[in-house]
């Protein structure tokens, strides 16, 4: 990559990233397949840090590998697995490595996962995790000790706009924009009406946003997700569409609803940028960017 | 406040007295009655239970307040029921224990788990509402704890996880942050949500804490 992702973030151009789920072992063929087959499309490629608190190979050796295969990496960190003396050092091992992109996360709880006699951890949350990044630039410590060697980073965080309720999520959403997030990658959203109401709100900070893209692959998801993923909104007449889809075709559909949402974000300059989650479907990354006009 | 208990299960304790045939039993007066874990009905279930798995049961008493230092005076005069067991199996929270293993000179055993301090918010419901953190923010959180409220103990907000005031890990439990927010909406205090908490002092008394009262 010719340019950092803070720089493209300040580009002015509409940002893309996806994202990639390492594996449960040590086979990361598959891994390394989707990091080549996206690396290049994309302007970064996020990798989750035990996703849904289910035990998997490291997000910092998943950065490692879109690292050596010439891409840009986003290192996502949750509060969950770590206390600070952990994040910290992990910290410093990535940005020696020239992995200088971190989404700061607070982490779904252990008992979601599938380790769920696990402690927990949550010694610092995501606001302090973004403080915390912003004092080791400073070259202290959370213990206030000098560090030899500093590091810096684009930190970045997420936001639910369709959270319910919103107000103490905004809260939260303006402390972590204090606490030095430069950029957001939300929750997936598919209510663009409700979603340009946000972006009013959002715009307000020197942030940049990059609207969440879960793809859809059936009605039977959509379903499921309304019911039971917190601050996601699938609206009825996706459903339907995704319903209405030929046996066989809902995927098919999904990828076309995902480029759809995609063109009119960007076409509508309703926020600066996507982040393309296809949680397990990740070949189909490519289809999506391509039926959003954004790949040829 | 209460000391909130649940009974190991019954294998467990079967496992904790492996050896020990000849068992002293105690109970409490105080939260081991009310939350009907360790109070005379209890006690008495336990001595048949233990009788049909072969054991004697040299005793049982039922302490008003175990915890106590009046335990003390209780553990005396039923020294001879005592000296005549193997153990004393304990159906009283872990502070009884240890106030029991102090003046006992044989094996002390709990037959429940302490889970939390609690209040009943309706009979036979109770609810923890302090880790006993010794950092206090209540002040800052409209008298709802974080650190023990919410299943993260976060301090700066809810979580993405919470969906229509409930938590992740529970449908039926309280989202803690949503609380918070509406508690500090009414008193009209939000600022106290916007401010920025920094990570906790973990080191606040070293555990094992002690403090000794002027």
């Amino acid at each position: 990559m010719a340019q950092s992702f803070r720089e493209v973030l300040s580009s002015g151009r509409f940002v893309v990233t996806s994202e990639i789920g390492p594996p449960k072992g040590t086979n990361i063929e598959k891994m390394l397949h989707h990091i080549d087959l996206l690396k290049d499309k994309v302007d970064a490629l996020n990798v989750t840090d035990h996703q849904s608190s289910v035990m998997r190979f490291p997000s910092i050796g998943g950065c490692l590998a879109i690292k050596e295969q010439g891409g840009e990496s986003i290192l996502q960190m949750t509060c969950r697995d770590r206390n600070r003396l952990a994040l910290q050092a992990e910290l410093l091992f990535a940005y020696t490595r020239g992995i200088t992109n971190v989404l700061c996360l607070t982490g779904d709880a252990v008992v979601v996962g599938d380790h769920k006699a696990a402690k927990g951890v949550f010694d610092l949350d995501s606001v302090q995790l973004l403080h915390t990044i912003r004092q080791m630039e400073s070259g202290k410590d959370l213990g206030e000790n000098d560090l030899d060697g500093a590091v810096q980073f684009c930190a970045g965080a997420i936001v639910t706009p369709e959270a319910n309720p919103l107000e103490p999520q905004l809260v939260k959403f303006e402390k972590k924009v204090e606490g030095g997030a430069e950029f957001f990658q939300t929750q997936a959203i598919y209510d663009l009406e409700k979603f340009a109401k946000f972006m009013e709100y959002a715009h307000k900070f020197p942030v940049k946003i990059l609207a969440g893209i879960i793809l859809l692959v059936s009605a039977r998801m959509a379903k499921y997700m309304n019911e039971n993923v917190p601050g996601v909104f699938v609206p009825q007449d996706l459903i339907d569409e995704l319903s209405s889809a030929p046996k066989g075709e809902a995927l098919k559909k999904g990828i076309e609803i995902a480029g759809r949402m995609i063109a009119t974000l960007k076409k509508e300059s309703i926020c600066d940028g996507v982040h393309v989650m296809a949680i397990g479907r990740e070949e189909v990354v490519p289809d999506i960017l391509k039926a959003a006009g954004l790949a040829t | 406040m209460k000391s909130i208990t649940k009974q190991k299960p019954f294998e467990e304790i079967e496992q904790l007295l492996d050896g020990l045939d000849r068992v002293y039993l105690a109970g409490c007066g105080t939260c081991a009655t009310m939350t009907r874990t360790g109070g005379r009905e209890e006690v008495l279930a336990m001595k048949e239970r233990l009788q049909q798995l072969g054991k004697l049961v040299t005793g049982w008493i039922v302490i008003p307040v175990a915890c106590d230092e009046m335990t003390e005076v209780a553990i005396k005069e039923n020294n001879g029921a005592i000296q005549d067991a193997n153990c004393v199996l304990v159906m009283a929270c872990a502070l009884s224990v240890h106030r029991l293993s102090t003046y006992i000179d044989k094996p002390v055993i709990p037959a429940l788990d302490t889970l939390f301090i609690g209040v009943e918010d309706e009979p036979g419901f109770f609810r923890e509402v302090c880790a006993q953190c010794g950092q206090c923010v209540l002040g800052q959180t409209a008298g709802i704890c974080p650190l023990t409220a919410c299943h993260k103990g976060l301090l700066n907000g809810p979580c993405g996880g919470t969906k229509d005031g409930k938590c992740e890990v529970d449908k039926e439990k309280d989202c803690a942050w949503t609380l918070i927010y509406q508690r500090l909406e009414e008193q009209g205090r939000l600022d106290l949500l916007r401010k920025y908490q920094p990570p906790r002092d973990y080191n606040v008394t070293p555990k094992p804490r002690t403090i000794r009262i002027a």
